[in-house]
């Protein structure tokens, strides 16, 4: 027996640690570190879509209709990956213009209408009470049942207790309690409450972990997982139908892309969403996250749902029991208390979550759009002469969250007993969907009217007023049930549930079809026939090319008039707070290089529009405007000069998205300059390198020959032998100078590819040959072996024939001065393999060092020891022969290692087999 | 006994011209072919003058000049650099890190000994 006080305890507890993570969170907020920063926090509070409706009624939905309660869930997943496309402009629309409220949306689109956002409340506040009383319903329910432990019977229907000991109205009273102290703690509704949202966020945590918990008992605890339950249930005659998909749903798949469209809709239009996934959020980027996260906690949530269903069916086969309920009973029946209680919280936390957003959105409707606007212009009660109104404000929000809860409540004694949970859901969503046209149609379509949208929401508010809430209310016995049955004085053609004859749909069905035709269809309709005022016309620009626009100077092009900084500045100081006030002009102070107070603000159109604007954000777009307009002298523009303006601004737009790209092609054309320029510099400064080391290179022979000339001419007494040993030395470096002098022309040609290349034919074996015997006499002179390894036919080449003799000459006589002195091997190998020939001409001298070998290629880089009294290269060779070979397409390269000797190797591409043709 | 003269240059040809003009010219004649033996022969030989080619491998006639002025015990040596690059900038960098003259290569042979002789105080 769980006692009555354990269980308020428990939920107390509970509330008491919601508040306490709220007051942290909103602590925070206030010291600048936000815990709701964050797209993890945003999708979880997305969540509180998830309210006792699926905690409770999924379960019951699926008991009687198998998976026919999915679509709840399909319509947000899909809805959710358009987002990026359609919430995202809804909140940066939201975010320029301070929206506080869904209504305050649609009213600031067309014209910030008061009407508008007026009918907007009226639809929402009327359209959410079944669905608060829905919550209401779920925890006194649920409480009831729990109170009953371990008996598990059914409450009375409702309505019957005495208001004193209605468990339902006083949770209704907890829940506004409650609510106010979460909502109405910042005035400016256009602040984000973090509190509320970290709250809800971790509401949403503890009721999936109990559904969880829940759905993880019953299937492996009371059955044997999955497989045993549905295996049960295919055995029961009465329980088949709920296994075939579609089977169970009446009306069949119509119903279903219905549902699934209306929750669609109810994603973004139910205000409590609008607030979580507009108003509160503080990053669009969060959005990315929460297009995959939110599906995901769908899914998580609904993976138990038939297990549930079908496992209560199968304990209670009499119907004893009430579907909605079996997520508690079921506990309850195999004796867990502690889940049991368990469930309770996590049903309470679907519960309370989605009253406290619902209600401080309703609230903040009620509010701005509905009150304010009629209390700013009765002038008896000379409103605009108060100089604090903000205690008024809060006053009004916070009565209309009492107002809203007791309404919800009478709503669950009237006609809550009308529909299942599910049932009662939907009725709210139908209303809300009513929103769709003239949201949707707004930020999308710039021809939507003022007296378009009006049309619009009033027709299908009153179809879905005619055809779902009034048969509510009759079947409760507050309308005689005739009108249901018979239609209106008798009239079958107005049967509210077969409207104008359509029958065989289910009510929500029937409900949504007539009612989008009329909204829809006077929406567009309407729209298309009138024309815009010139507040209309800019703020449809405004919104449909939200994109477009610089955020809060946007909406300043369109005023002309003379303001003064004080009457601004008490305007909202009155509605705001003189604190609040005295920040946002330092704000926009700060923003401009001025001081605030002390430097005088210009009184001009973008600093009025920046006080609308602030005062939009408490008092929402409509009063806004008409606060405004009551101290400044504005003067009204025509229709055309909005025009004029728009086109303007669209002109500048084009002009400056042209200035963008010259001055990005001026920015690219400039990087190109600067990166040929650095090249050019980088050559001219391998040039002059070029130049420095060829001098260099010219002038060490040139000392030599002239320090030897002078000695020979001035020295009369250098002896015979002397005398010679210097003429040869002299011989020998004019030849050098020549050979460098050659040699560094043809560097230059190669480099700059002046040189005249001859092409034909060459065999490589006739090549080896030739340099062979031109080097012969070297060769003997200093007792070099040579072999000559060379298959007996190879392919021809096609190139230039003196080159590679060039080549082929520079290659042997290097090898000719590092070969081992007295016992020189010079050994040239030719081969062909792959499509290229090969030649190889190793020695067998003291080899080249790997740094070495790294440089010989480079220009006048000598490898080995310049100490030895060999004679001295020029420094040229290597690269000059890499040159050739790499212009006939091939490679050359080395390979030695220290006293191995070295071997150069270099292939040469093999002339592809061409048509005889020719 | 003559002076004591350390050719440094690693173009063999115009080792043995400054050896056979400083030979003749009776001063006692050492040789180095490369910046660290340079250094090692003037730790050694303490020589009177330098004759130091700049553009060798390993280390260059600028670093040995560098080195030997950093030493107190050796700064009294005199040096003559030779360079092949003729550049003022580089004749300028030269003295700048101590050299006491410089001389661009190719050289006249009479200016080199009147140079050499000028260094090391010997009649004309």
């Amino acid at each position: 027996m769980l006692q009555g006080h354990v269980i308020v305890l428990v939920a107390f507890a509970y509330l008491g640690v919601l508040f306490g993570i709220a007051y942290y969170a909103d602590k925070r907020a206030d010291a600048g570190r936000s815990v709701i920063a964050n797209p993890y926090i945003y999708a979880l509070s997305l969540a509180v879509y998830a309210t006792a409706w699926t905690f409770y009624g999924s379960v019951g939905r699926a008991a009687s209709d198998g998976i026919g309660f999915l679509p709840i869930y399909l319509g947000p997943t899909l809805m959710i990956a358009l987002w990026w496309l359609v919430m995202r402009k809804i909140i940066r629309i939201s975010k320029t213009n301070r929206i506080t409220t869904l209504a305050d949306f649609v009213a600031s689109r067309y014209g910030k209408s008061a009407l508008i956002g007026g009918l907007v409340t009226v639809i929402a506040v009327i359209g959410i009470l079944p669905y608060i009383s829905l919550q209401l319903k779920a925890i006194a329910t649920s409480y009831a049942i729990l109170l009953q432990y371990p008996e598990i019977s059914m409450p009375p229907s409702a309505g019957g207790a005495p208001l004193g000991a209605d468990t339902a109205f006083w949770i209704a009273l907890i829940l506004a309690a409650f609510t106010i102290l979460f909502g109405t703690r910042h005035l400016d509704a256009a602040e984000h409450h973090e509190g509320m949202v970290a709250a809800i966020a971790f509401e949403s945590l503890v009721k999936l972990v109990a559904f969880l918990a829940v759905g993880l008992f019953v299937t492996y605890g009371m059955y044997n997982g999955i497989g045993d339950i549905f295996g049960r249930a295919w055995l029961e005659p009465n329980l088949l139908p709920l296994l075939t998909p579609l089977e169970g749903v009446a009306g069949g798949y119509g119903t279903w892309v219905w549902l699934t469209i209306l929750s669609m809709l109810a994603i973004m239009f139910l205000p409590r969403q609008f607030q979580v996934a507009v108003i509160e959020n503080t990053d669009e980027r969060h959005l990315k996250k929460a297009i995959w996260l939110f599906p995901l906690y769908m899914l998580a949530i609904n993976v138990f749902v038939l297990p549930i269903a079908f496992g209560g069916n199968l304990l209670f086969p009499d119907g004893s029991v009430d579907a909605d309920t079996y997520v508690l009973t079921l506990p309850m029946a195999a004796r867990q208390e502690g889940l049991a209680l368990l469930v309770f919280i996590g049903g309470l936390s679907a519960a309370t979550g989605m009253v406290i957003v619902e209600t401080i959105a309703l609230s903040t409707m009620v509010c701005n759009d509905l009150v304010m606007p009629v209390l700013l212009r009765l002038k008896r009660l000379r409103l605009a002469e108060q100089p604090d109104l903000t205690a008024l404000l809060l006053g009004i929000r916070r009565g209309a969250i009492v107002m809203i809860l007791l309404l919800g409540y009478l709503y669950f004694r009237i006609a809550g007993e009308a529909y299942a949970l599910v049932s009662i859901g939907l009725v709210s969503f139908a209303a809300v969907a009513q929103f769709a046209p003239a949201l949707l149609g707004g930020i999308f379509w710039k021809g939507g009217t003022r007296l378009g949208a009006l049309a619009g929401l009033s027709a299908g508010f009153a179809v879905w007023f005619y055809t779902l809430l009034l048969p509510a209310l009759a079947r409760s016995g507050w309308l005689p049930i005739s009108f249901v049955e018979e239609g209106l004085w008798g009239i079958a053609l107005l049967k509210p549930q077969e409207l104008f004859g359509l029958a065989g749909l289910d009510q929500i069905t029937h409900a949504m079809m007539w009612s989008m035709i009329a909204n829809i269809g006077a929406y567009v309709s309407v729209s298309l026939v009138g024309s815009q005022s010139a507040d209309e016309h800019r703020q449809a620009s405004l919104f449909v090319d939200v994109f477009r626009q610089s955020g809060e100077v946007g909406g300043a092009r369109f005023w002309r008039g003379t303001a003064s900084v004080p009457e601004l500045y008490n305007l909202l100081a009155r509605f705001q707070g003189a604190a609040t006030a005295e920040s946002a002009f330092a704000d926009y102070a700060r923003a401009r290089g001025l001081r605030w107070p002390g430097d005088a603000l210009p009184a001009d159109a973008e600093f009025v529009h920046y006080v609308e604007v602030q005062l939009a954000g408490a008092i929402g777009a409509a009063s806004a405007r008409v606060m405004v307009a009551s101290v400044v002298k504005e003067e009204a523009l025509t229709i055309d000069e909005v025009r004029e303006i728009l086109d303007e601004a669209s002109q500048v737009v084009v002009y400056s998205h042209r200035l963008e790209q010259k001055s990005r092609e001026l920015e690219a054309a400039t990087a190109e300059l600067r990166e040929a320029n650095e090249r050019l510099k980088e050559l001219d400064r391998l040039k002059d390198e070029f130049v420095s080391t060829v001098s260099h290179e010219l002038r060490t022979p040139l000392t030599s020959i002239r320090a030897f000339s002078e000695i020979l001419r001035e020295d009369a007494t250098v002896d015979a032998a002397q005398r010679r040993k210097f003429l040869d030395i002299i011989t020998k470096e004019s030849e050098r100078l020549t050979r460098l002098i050659s040699q560094v022309l043809d560097v230059s040609k190669l480099e700059s590819g002046r040189v005249e290349w001859q092409g034909a034919r060459v065999d490589m074996r006739e090549v080896i040959s030739d340099t062979v015997t031109a080097m012969d006499q070297q060769f003997q002179e200093k007792g070099i072996r040579v072999q000559v390894l060379m298959p007996s036919e190879v392919a021809p080449v096609n190139g230039d024939v003196d080159r590679i003799i060039q080549v082929m000459l520079n290659l042997m006589s290097n090898a000719v001065k590092f070969c081992r002195p007295g016992a020189g091997i010079i050994e040239i190998a030719l081969r062909e393999r792959g499509g290229e020939l090969r030649v190889d001409v190793s020695d067998n001298g003291r080899g080249i060092s790997e740094e070495d070998q790294r440089v010989i290629f480079d220009r006048f880089r000598q490898g080995g020891d310049t100490l030895t009294d060999k004679p001295k290269g020029t420094g040229l060779g290597l690269h000059i022969c890499r040159q050739i070979i790499e212009h006939h397409g091939g490679r050359l390269w080395v390979r030695s290692r220290p006293d191995e000797g070295a071997c150069f190797s270099f292939t040469l591409p093999i002339e592809p087999v061409q048509e005889k043709a020719a | 006994m003559g002076k004591q003269v350390l050719i440094v240059d690693d173009e063999p040809n115009i080792v043995q011209a400054l050896e056979f003009l400083l030979s003749r010219r009776g001063l006692r004649v050492s040789v180095a072919r490369d910046g660290g033996e340079a250094l090692r022969r003037i730790e050694a030989d303490r020589p009177d003058l330098v004759l130091l080619d700049v553009m060798m491998p390993v280390m260059s006639g600028h670093d040995v000049c560098l080195r030997v002025r950093e030493r107190a015990d050796l700064r009294h040596i005199k040096i003559l650099m030779l360079s092949a690059k003729g550049y003022a900038a580089e004749v300028n960098r030269g003295m700048a890190i101590g050299a006491d003259l410089y001389i661009t290569k190719p050289f006249s042979t009479k200016e080199l000994l009147a140079k050499v002789d000028q260094l090391l105080d010997l009649p004309a």
